[in-house]
């Protein structure tokens, strides 16, 4: 086990006001993946949602300007210096909690669960928000504690940092969300440097608790988890309920949707599955089944490795940043990702419990594409940093 | 600026391995996905392929009943009634050509059709209305939707679906008010007024269901049903309930309504009916002769009934002769020609004129009808003997004075453009002018120009004249009212299903005349006379009917078509509520046709018992 794997510099950090024109240095191939996704999900929103929607470009329009807006935001990010964010951990962290607690607090409902704010022209999930700022602030709570990595105390600290907005975020309910903030806490541990003995201790302490939630409170007659959420955790073990409402009729329809695609899809007029409105939430939480069933195998596996280029270069990012904070942002990120590809598209091919979150820049939504490249911006910035330093452009103590 | 702990980063051996870790983990996942993906789409593919083609959604139009149609006493005149229709589902049908077309002759048969035009009906119908069912027969016995089902296996495709029918239950009473539905066209559609309204909805074609469509037609309802591959329902996705048609309440009184209908019928002769109340223009009755039953055209009629209801040798039943007629009016225009030259003070009330039985004008004799000569009289006088030569002095001293007087006042009143009726193909007839037949004879039209005679035969409504009863009944009305036009109207009340007001229908009058109180006073007087003094042209006609009423008759001179009839009435004089024009083709004199129909008008209105024989003679022949 490495006691203390990093050497005892620090790296300078630039001035806000510094004239910058790094934007020729980011990642080119990051960015193609992204206007790649982008690309993807406007051409299948547009045929998703041609039978529905008043007029038939009414989601690919407006998922196009988030998309502007997102990549407006993530190119301003690209070129600032990231580290600056460590500074407003404590800020970042209050910010997020008072997010959370807003929305549960005058939040709207769809389907039973609080998640949004209504804003004039938009629908602003402040969860989605949440989950850049919760790797923002826990990374450089994690950088903090560096020092004492190896401390139970650390461990227990972050993951407690973490916890409490998770909870907050289960009571909305968004359990896919609350999935997704405790493995940026995990991710950023273990890249921090956490000793293996604490992650055991972690999953034996979780094992518990789900017991906790989903065999002894039922049985002691106060129920955690809402009716629709155990129906979608249990759903996916039998799909052959026919009652159109039922969480498992919708994955079997998502199914036969993907696996009618066949190879090479069915095209955008035989997709009967998604014309003919089979499909629940064509444009949001199936979206994935969607280019499933229109570009079959071999779009699909596009989509897919789309996603894998960008955890690729997340983790490869991390490895060149100039400092660990950078590295820590990376990994935070990545694991952001990773999740919610693995968890969405999970779900679509009935091998995951239906959870609700959206899939990365594919899925139509403000706060989510928005996000997601607000994300994408601050990796930017961590390479574009990684390579100014390179360079010697930046200051090194 | 230094931040403690933040250390320029070096990638240990351990970071590495974490990193690796990570990145282990991101494949593993990735592959899970991607052999999953695998197992979807190129393994299990065709099974979910299948799956999905059996996955099918139908629509099923749910229809939404049209309201009633009811007269002002409640009556119902056009109710619904569900009736059978058979249908085809054609993306049903057999791929097979050669079952397909086995299985069109053996539908044709049960249906009593051809083969080839099913065939045809279905290509066209599918075409406009794709994934839709198509009606092949509306209507048909319970026999033969029993048979169908019976057989289902031998008829795939084949569908029994409840429809609403219009129904009439008093068949040909007010046959030509209410019109006919039909499906909506292309052009309809993109017409504002029919917005909701869907392709292959029906929608009023014609008449009041025209007029008033947009009331009477409920919203369809949908019903989402999910079927498989052999088009068995597995379960309703969502429904949409329909929302059923409003309730129009029509100014139209049934037992006037009928009563019209049975006096023309009576008579047997072709001709048409209006009964107004002429001091807001509800049209209490409205018909023509001969008429139809309008429950033909409930399921759609065939082209040889159609060419029949509009053969002129069968007197074209479905021509609203109330609305479409272009006849001359005969005396009955005295009225107008009255308050023309009392308006324009040609005349005075007490203006004596000499009628010496004929007026010679440019070498031509103009005659009193019969040969009578009534001597000298004022316009009261003039009116209730009709005589002519007193109105061709009128006619000359107008066509002397110029300005087109009698013209002017004629339009005016109402004649020569539609009067603006709820109710569609309203004619504008025929006011003949100086201008009109000068233009005409330009553009060697006609044989000569205007000249004196013309306006002469104008001022007794012979002639060129073209007008119909209803626009005869407004300037009645117009008299009767003090000098309002009226605007005519059917409509009366928009109301829910159970009665309740919506909307109240009333156009207003259309404008205002200033009629002085001395000029209806001497043509009501006229009127009066003739209807009850003796040797008034209509006094036999109304001797002994209890309400005073004051009319004219007219007898138009058709040459070879015979005189037409004509007999116009307010009633009662003094405060006239009901004003009736009625006209028949080759009737005779006014007294002899027109009058008497008029009379049981009256009577069914004010609910006068007894009967007089229909085509008393007058003893005045105008």
């Amino acid at each position: 086990m490495p006691q203390q794997p990093h050497t005892p510099f620090g790296t300078g950090v630039q001035p806000f006001s510094e004239p910058r024109v790094r934007i020729f240095k980011i990642d080119f191939v990051l960015l193609a993946a992204t206007l790649g996704l982008i690309a993807f999900s406007i051409v299948t929103l547009d045929s998703a949602t041609a039978d529905t929607a008043a007029t038939s470009h009414y989601f690919s329009m407006r998922q196009g300007i988030y998309a502007v807006i997102g990549l407006v935001l993530m190119v301003t990010l690209a070129s600032i210096d990231y580290s600056r964010f460590r500074e407003l951990k404590t800020g970042l962290y209050i910010g997020m909690m008072g997010l959370i607690v807003l929305v549960l607090g005058l939040g709207g409902a769809t389907r039973g669960s609080r998640r949004w704010i209504e804003l004039p022209f938009f629908r602003f999930q402040p969860s989605e928000l949440g989950k850049v700022l919760l790797v923002l602030a826990l990374s450089a709570f994690v950088l903090d504690r560096v020092r004492y990595i190896n401390d139970r105390q650390t461990t227990s600290r972050i993951m407690l940092l973490a916890l409490v907005p998770t909870l907050l975020v289960m009571a909305q309910p968004d359990l896919g969300t609350s999935i997704i903030y405790v493995n940026i806490a995990l991710a950023l541990l273990f890249v921090g440097g956490t000793k293996w003995t604490h992650f055991a201790a972690l999953a034996g302490l979780a094992a518990a608790a789900a017991t906790l939630v989903l065999v002894i409170a039922p049985l002691a007659g106060t129920p955690v988890l809402k009716g629709y959420q155990k129906d979608r955790l249990t759903a996916f073990l039998h799909k052959d309920n026919a009652d159109p409402r039922s969480q498992g009729y919708q994955l079997n329809q998502a199914q036969t949707a993907i696996g009618s695609g066949r190879q090479t899809g069915r095209g955008v007029h035989r997709a009967t599955q998604t014309r003919l409105g089979f499909l629940p939430e064509s444009h949001t939480d199936f979206v994935f089944a969607v280019v499933g069933e229109r570009f079959g195998f071999v779009g699909a596996g596009i989509v897919l490795s789309l996603y894998a280029l960008l955890i690729w270069r997340a983790l490869r990012i991390l490895t060149i940043s100039k400092n660990l904070y950078g590295a820590l942002l990376a990994a935070g990120i990545g694991a952001m990702l990773l999740t919610q590809v693995f968890v969405n598209v999970g779900g679509n091919v009935g091998i995951m419990p239906i959870t609700g979150i959206p899939l990365p820049l594919m899925s139509y939504g403000g706060s989510s594409v928005i996000v997601t490249l607000v994300a994408l911006g601050i990796l930017q910035s961590v390479y574009v940093q990684a390579r100014e330093a390179a360079a010697g452009k930046t200051e090194t103590i | 600026m230094y931040l403690p702990g933040d250390k320029r980063m070096i990638v240990t051996p351990s970071l590495a391995l974490r990193v690796a870790i990570l990145g282990g983990i991101a494949l593993v996942l990735f592959a899970i996905i991607f052999f999953r993906l695998w197992y979807l789409q190129v393994l299990s593919g065709d099974k979910y392929l299948a799956e999905a083609n059996d996955n099918r959604v139908r629509e099923v139009k749910v229809e939404a009943p049209r309201g009633q149609i009811v007269d002002r006493n409640g009556t119902v005149l056009v109710d619904n009634r569900t009736a059978l229709a058979v249908q085809v589902l054609p993306q049903r049908l057999d791929n097979d050509p050669a079952r397909r077309a086995r299985e069109t002759r053996r539908l044709a048969q049960v249906l009593g059709t051809r083969p080839g035009k099913l065939r045809k009906q279905i290509l066209h119908d599918s075409k406009v209305l794709p994934f839709s069912p198509v009606t092949l027969k509306t209507d048909v016995s319970l026999d033969t939707v029993l048979y169908l089902q019976e057989n289902q296996t031998r008829f795939p495709g084949v569908d029994v679906e409840r429809v609403f029918l219009r129904k009439y239950p008093h068949d040909a009473v007010g046959a030509h008010l209410f019109g006919t539905l039909g499906e909506v066209t292309k052009k309809q559609l993109k017409d504002s007024r029919y917005n909701g309204v869907q392709l292959g909805d029906r929608v009023g074609q014609s008449g009041i269901e025209y007029q008033y469509d947009r009331y009477l037609r409920g919203r369809n309802g949908a019903s989402r049903i999910q079927v498989d591959a052999m088009g068995r329902p597995k379960g309703e996705l969502s429904i949409r309930d329909p929302v059923p048609g409003k309730q129009l309440r029509l100014a139209i009184d049934f037992g006037v309504q009928k009563a019209g209908q049975s006096a023309l019928t009576g008579f047997g002769k072709p001709g048409g009916f209006v009964a107004m109340d002429p001091r807001n223009g509800q049209v209490l009755g409205l018909g023509s002769n001969p008429s139809f039953n309008p429950n033909v055209f409930a399921k759609g009629v065939s082209a040889s009934v159609y060419k029949r209801l509009q053969d002129p040798n069968n007197g074209a039943p479905l021509a609203n002769r109330a609305i479409q007629g272009l006849y001359p009016t005969g005396s009955s225009f005295k009225l107008i020609s009255s308050t023309a030259a009392l308006q324009s003070g040609l005349l005075s009330p007490s203006t004596v004129l000499f009628d010496g039985g004929s007026l010679n004008v440019g070498g031509i004799s103009f005659r009193n009808a019969g040969g009578a000569s009534y001597g000298a009289l004022a316009l009261p006088r003039a009116l209730q003997v009709s005589s002519d030569v007193f109105f061709y002095r009128v006619g000359l001293m107008a066509d002397q004075r110029g300005g087109d007087i009698i013209q002017k006042w004629a339009r005016r009143l109402g004649l020569g453009h539609p009067t603006g009726i709820d109710l569609p193909g309203e004619v504008a007839g025929l006011v003949p002018s100086p201008a009109w037949r000068n233009r005409l004879f330009r553009k060697h039209l006609t044989d000569r120009p205007w000249t004196p005679g013309d306006n002469i035969n104008f001022a007794v409504g012979q002639g060129d004249l073209q007008a119909d009863p209803l626009q005869m009944a407004t300037a009645y009305s117009a008299i009767a009212n003090g000098g309002r036009v009226v605007t005519p109207h059917i409509g009366m009340r928009v109301e829910d299903s159970d009665g309740r007001a919506l909307q109240e229908i009333d156009p207003g009058p259309k404008r205002r005349l200033g009629i002085a109180p001395a000029t209806r006073s001497a043509i009501i007087s006229g009127l009066r006379a003739a209807a009850n003094d003796p040797g008034g042209t209509s006094e036999p006609v109304f001797r002994g009917f209890p309400i005073t009423v004051a009319g004219k008759t007219g007898t138009a001179e058709r040459g070879a078509q015979g005189d037409q009839s004509w007999y116009v009435v307010m009633a009662p004089y003094n405060d006239p509520r009901i004003v009736v024009a009625v006209t028949i083709e080759r009737g005779g004199f006014g007294a002899e046709a027109a009058a008497p129909a008029a009379r049981r008008i009256l009577a069914a209105y004010f609910g006068v018992k007894g009967k007089k024989a229909v085509g008393t003679a007058g003893n005045a022949p105008n």
